[in-house]
């Protein structure tokens, strides 16, 4: 029985490089001015669905809502073997918390895809939440097993999986659809196929055909869409309109949750002291804890 | 039946114990509550749990919500979650906690995405206070406080508009009062009504090993994060663990590393210690690491950068490296020790 996997990706600032002059004054994150990359846990994530369409067959769907060159995640999802992705963006997204993302990807799921099993992380690094899997479920109606390693097995309408808990694991059985989200340690993700990125590479999105067209006045994309369409290199994307959303559950607006503030910390030192890390201060600093029964 | 409002904690148990995460937010709970003017509740779910509830009002409950059922013995995201999306939406509490947990971080998001609610996870602190935003004063929300991105920053959340403020917190993050054996509450029974399709999983089998640590409970603790450089080296720490009786953790960067265990990992995403003695190796001391230590009584920081933000709030510090300071560490405490 083929199995049709969804799975929802995002690309994130590389949160080991942020500073305070990437915050935006209402608290929000400027995610122009940092570096990007493909979150970790929905590259396993992708793995994971990878593996079920390997085993039995069926469609991987690759989709993320994003700003225009959240595009380049979905190329790369394109060279690790996903048969289709889109580009959910609109600017009416912007500033979406964890609840109104996930409305927005439960839209797209319903009205564009055929899920069996819905892939998520389990968390982004930017904000580390694990929220949106769960959510999204919700939203779906549908099951979840979240801190997923490894799906067994799947058939008669059912899977297998194993899941992390805490000093230990759990095999469950669940009916599809059914939401996972996917444990960052669970697998490796495969390697970019070096055929797929010859034959993929040119994948564009709308978007990018656009700011083409810009550049370019004798260049019309459309031509460019349509070629590309049927080539499978056009980066589909989704506006509100397109997965039949309700503006006022999206975005910013969406959000029940708001930043009130944003503060650097001001850190409050005690008494410091500084040895020197020569064999006398060392001494000296084991023999005043010692003093103090810090070791009891 | 009147509505019960003001703040509930998810009483997370296990096989019949409490997990001591819902006791720390009863405890928190009991002062936010205060501020509200309003009753603290406990809403516990299991089977064969109704030993518990005392606890529960030793530790500040005014009401429990007690859903006693075999169908809730043991946790599953979709029984569990009906039950308390259905109390939620009959009382529209201000305030629902969980602790954040890999139970709490599976039902929470479910619960405030099904009654549309603002959640914050692994919140460092809460408090209840007059907001105004964007020109409207509102009354009493939850401030949702939690570092964010990297970086020396806090970030303030609020629900403004959510009848139900939620929010998930690790761990020894808030600390837990003395219990008073004297009080009692009212305990408020609930059948749990559930359908077919929330018996969409099915539990096979389940494993769980005894934990392996207790950091939590370790008076000493020797830590190492990215600059400890390697793996190998991190022999060096566990060396100075074992000659002081001390645990060995590790920074988010150590655990990404694959220098030490997940299990390990002090920190907002790890867990929170409040040690006699913290010995921060080749910790640079980003915020999200200081959230989980940065009460230990006495904190020894280690770092050949003199500019580490980890000295700013250590007791002590040495500026060198490692791999030299912590054999002369474990040479002078035997020597002095003996």
């Amino acid at each position: 029985m083929p199995v049709n996997c969804v799975v929802c990706v995002k690309q994130v600032p590389d949160t080991s490089n942020i500073s305070g002059q990437v915050m935006k004054p209402d608290g929000t994150v400027n995610r122009a001015k940092l570096p990007t990359v493909f979150n970790p846990d929905d590259l396993v994530a992708l793995e994971l669905a990878l593996r079920v369409k390997d085993l039995y067959g069926g469609k991987v769907t690759v989709i993320t809502m994003g700003p225009p060159p959240a595009a380049e995640v979905l190329r790369q999802a394109l060279w690790m073997g996903a048969d289709e992705v889109a580009l959910i963006s609109d600017r009416r997204f912007a500033g979406a918390d964890t609840l109104a993302t996930s409305y927005a990807l439960a839209m797209a799921i319903k009205n564009k895809c055929n899920a069996d099993i819905v892939f998520c992380g389990r968390q982004a690094i930017d904000g580390d939440t694990a929220q949106v899997g769960p959510q999204l479920a919700e939203k779906l109606d549908i099951p979840q097993v979240t801190y997923t390693e490894e799906i067994e097995w799947v058939g008669n309408g059912t899977m297998v999986a194993r899941r992390k808990i805490d000093d230990g694991f759990e095999r469950v059985r669940a009916k599809l659809p059914v939401l996972v989200t996917v444990y960052g340690d669970a697998a490796t993700p495969r390697p970019f196929n070096a055929k797929l990125i010859m034959e993929k590479k040119r994948a564009r999105s709308q978007f990018e055909l656009e700011r083409l067209s810009e550049d370019n006045p004798f260049y019309y994309y459309y031509n460019d869409v349509d070629a590309l369409e049927k080539k499978g290199l056009l980066i589909k994307t989704w506006s509100i309109e397109d997965i039949a959303a309700d503006e006022e559950k999206c975005g910013l607006k969406g959000s029940p949750t708001q930043v009130f503030k944003v503060e650097n910390v001001v850190l409050t030192s005690p008494d410091r002291k500084r040895y020197e890390p020569t064999k006398g201060d060392i001494e000296r600093l084991i023999g005043e804890l010692i003093a103090d029964h810090i070791f009891g | 039946m009147e509505r019960v409002k003001g703040v509930w904690v998810f009483a997370e148990q296990e096989n019949g114990h409490l997990h001591d995460v819902g006791l720390e937010l009863l405890s928190k709970g009991r002062k936010l509550a205060a501020n509200l003017n309003a009753p603290l509740s406990a809403v516990l779910l299991g089977c064969n749990v109704g030993h518990l509830v005392p606890k529960l009002y030793a530790f500040g409950a005014d009401t429990v919500f007690l859903a006693d059922s075999e169908r809730l013995e043991h946790y599953l995201t979709l029984p569990y979650a009906t039950t308390i999306i259905r109390l939620v939406r009959e009382h529209e509490p201000e305030v629902v906690l969980f602790g954040a947990t890999s139970i709490g971080r599976d039902l929470a998001p479910r619960v405030a995405s099904n009654t549309r609610s603002g959640l914050t996870a692994d919140c460092t602190d809460l408090q209840i206070t007059d907001v105004t935003h964007r020109g409207k004063l509102h009354h009493n929300l939850l401030l949702q406080i939690r570092p964010a991105f990297g970086g020396n920053i806090v970030a303030t959340i609020i629900s403004p508009e959510s009848k139900t403020q939620m929010a998930t917190v690790r761990e020894g993050v808030m600390r837990m009062e003395k219990p008073d054996a004297a009080r009692t509450g009212k305990t408020i029974e609930v059948r749990p009504v559930l359908s077919e399709k929330d018996l969409a999983v099915e539990l096979l089998e389940r494993f769980k090993a005894k934990p392996k640590v207790n950091l939590k409970a370790a008076d000493i603790i020797v830590s190492g994060g990215f600059g400890v450089g390697k793996k190998d080296n991190f022999k060096l720490l566990e060396e100075l663990a074992a000659v002081l009786g001390g645990e060995v953790a590790g920074s988010r960067a150590a655990v990404d590393a694959g220098f030490t265990e997940r299990e390990r990992q002090v920190g907002q995403t790890g867990v929170t210690v409040r040690p006699r003695l913290y010995i921060a190796c080749g910790i640079s001391g980003a915020i999200q690491h200081r959230a989980g230590m940065s009460e230990s009584k006495k904190i020894i920081a280690i770092n050949k950068d003199p500019k580490a933000p980890i000295f700013d709030i250590a007791h002590y510090g040495i500026v060198g490296d490692v791999t030299e300071v912590i054999p002369r560490l474990i040479a002078a405490y035997r020597e002095l020790s003996k």
